[in-house]
């Protein structure tokens, strides 16, 4: 730990820190690698892990891990049957990959908030955000796609003069025409708007709450391990760690909820736009 | 905080994983649980199976021994009959047996009584005669009372 990085010096600079990308590339061709890479090695950790069930998948007796992904697969299942009426071999796939993907993404909040970026710059890697889903891009990345999945989808199924048809002619008739394919876009384009927004915003906010509790014994850190034991010898200091712990383990709890539910209403919410697509009205 | 080619590099890889999803793992899974459900249903099947034909089994099983039982009942019940007319048959013969004997038993006895009778008169007669002899010895010639004394045996 000799050249250690400089610490943040305060607050601000330990937030602002905390949330910049680690990025290549200006504008729009600014990629933020960190949070391809964790989107990436999540979602490999995902296929990887649910490919190995379904080749060891037998029909006797499964085993513990078979069985959660069984489980799994019912779950979505059954979600995907009671919500969405057509048929369709690409929806409940997509459920899947959605629920179990973003969850894993959600639950890198959990990680401790300086753990991995620690790690990151003892590598040499400056900044690092851990968790995919407090990026708008990767939220906005999922629920374009499922924007595209619907309107690909209502016209498929209703035909292009019918989607048209639906633009135009819904809810007030023919003679509003203007006025009704200005709600129905703007109907439309809520759905994928608010689909990112929402999770983006809540594990943005936990991100930033976790941030937040780690301030509490920010002072304490010194250049090097022994300089932060010395530090964290002072009462006043100590109670700040007994404090930062009690609320980092409240948050982090009450968090799970947030991270589990944040995946399910996306997944919810794909399956019912796709099955609203498939719709007549 | 901005939208760039992240957002494009995301949607590629989501892609790619529900294609991957789509392809390798959902199908191969449900796959294994219809399999198994049916699996599970036929053993449920069969197991009924099993039951509905060890209980028939059981039915035929009962029927057979009460019928057995009849049987032996019936057997019995000739059996005994049989023997009690044995029984009767030989009583009847050893009575008839035991008649029999005791006729011919009689008839002999009656022969030989004759028999003795008849020798016993003719002795009788003789020690009659040989009395009548010493007593009428002198007085009576035995060649000439000869005709007397054999009506007179043959009236004893």
């Amino acid at each position: 730990m000799e050249d250690a990085h400089e610490g943040p010096a305060n607050a601000t600079e330990y937030i602002v820190h905390h949330l910049t990308n680690l990025h290549l590339g200006e504008g729009f061709w600014n990629l933020h690698l960190d949070s391809v890479f964790y989107a990436v090695a999540l979602g490999i950790l995902f296929a990887a892990s649910f490919r190995f069930a379904a080749v060891k998948a037998t029909t006797g007796v499964p085993g513990r891990w078979q069985n959660f992904v069984e489980m799994m697969v019912e779950f979505v299942d059954t979600q995907v049957r009671d919500s969405f009426h057509g048929t369709s071999r690409l929806i409940a796939p997509l459920a899947l990959t959605i629920f179990c993907w973003i969850f894993l993404m959600n639950f890198m909040d959990l990680v401790p908030v300086d753990l991995l970026p620690e790690v990151g710059v003892a590598m040499g890697i400056e900044y690092m955000k851990v968790v995919p889903t407090t990026d708008l891009n990767i939220t906005f990345g999922m629920s374009i796609s499922v924007f595209l999945l619907m309107i690909f989808y209502s016209i498929k199924i209703k035909g292009a003069g019918g989607f048209a048809r639906e633009l135009l002619f819904h809810p007030f008739g023919k003679w509003m025409m203007p006025f009704n394919l200005l709600l129905k876009v703007v109907e439309e384009l809520a759905k994928p708007v608010s689909l990112a927004l929402r999770l983006f915003g809540n594990l943005y906010a936990g991100e930033l709450i976790f941030i937040l509790i780690a301030l509490f014994t920010l002072s304490a850190g010194g250049h090097t391990l022994t300089e932060t034991l010395l530090n964290l010898a002072s009462p006043a200091t100590i109670s700040y760690l007994v404090i930062q712990v009690i609320l980092g383990l409240a948050w982090a709890l009450f968090h799970v909820i947030i991270i589990t539910l944040q995946a399910f209403i996306f997944m919810m919410l794909t399956i019912v736009y796709l099955s609203m697509a498939h719709e007549e009205h | 905080m901005s939208i760039n080619v992240t957002l494009f590099v995301q949607m590629l890889v989501f892609a790619l994983l529900v294609w991957f999803t789509m392809r390798f793992i959902w199908p191969v899974i449900l796959e294994a649980m219809e399999e198994r459900e049916q699996r599970i249903a036929d053993g449920l099947a069969a197991a009924e199976k099993g039951r509905s034909e060890l209980e028939a089994a059981a039915t035929e099983a009962e029927g057979i021994v009460s019928a057995a039982r009849d049987q032996a009942r019936d057997i019995l019940g000739k059996a005994n009959s049989r023997a009690a007319g044995i029984v009767e048959e030989a009583r009847t013969q050893g009575e008839e047996e035991k008649r029999k004997r005791l006729e011919s038993a009689k008839a002999e006895i009656d022969v030989e009584v004759n028999r003795a009778r008849d020798e016993l008169r003719g002795q009788v007669a003789a020690i009659a005669v040989a009395g009548a002899e010493k007593v009428l010895a002198r007085e009576i010639d035995t060649d000439a009372h000869r005709e007397l004394l054999d009506r007179l045996a043959a009236d004893l």
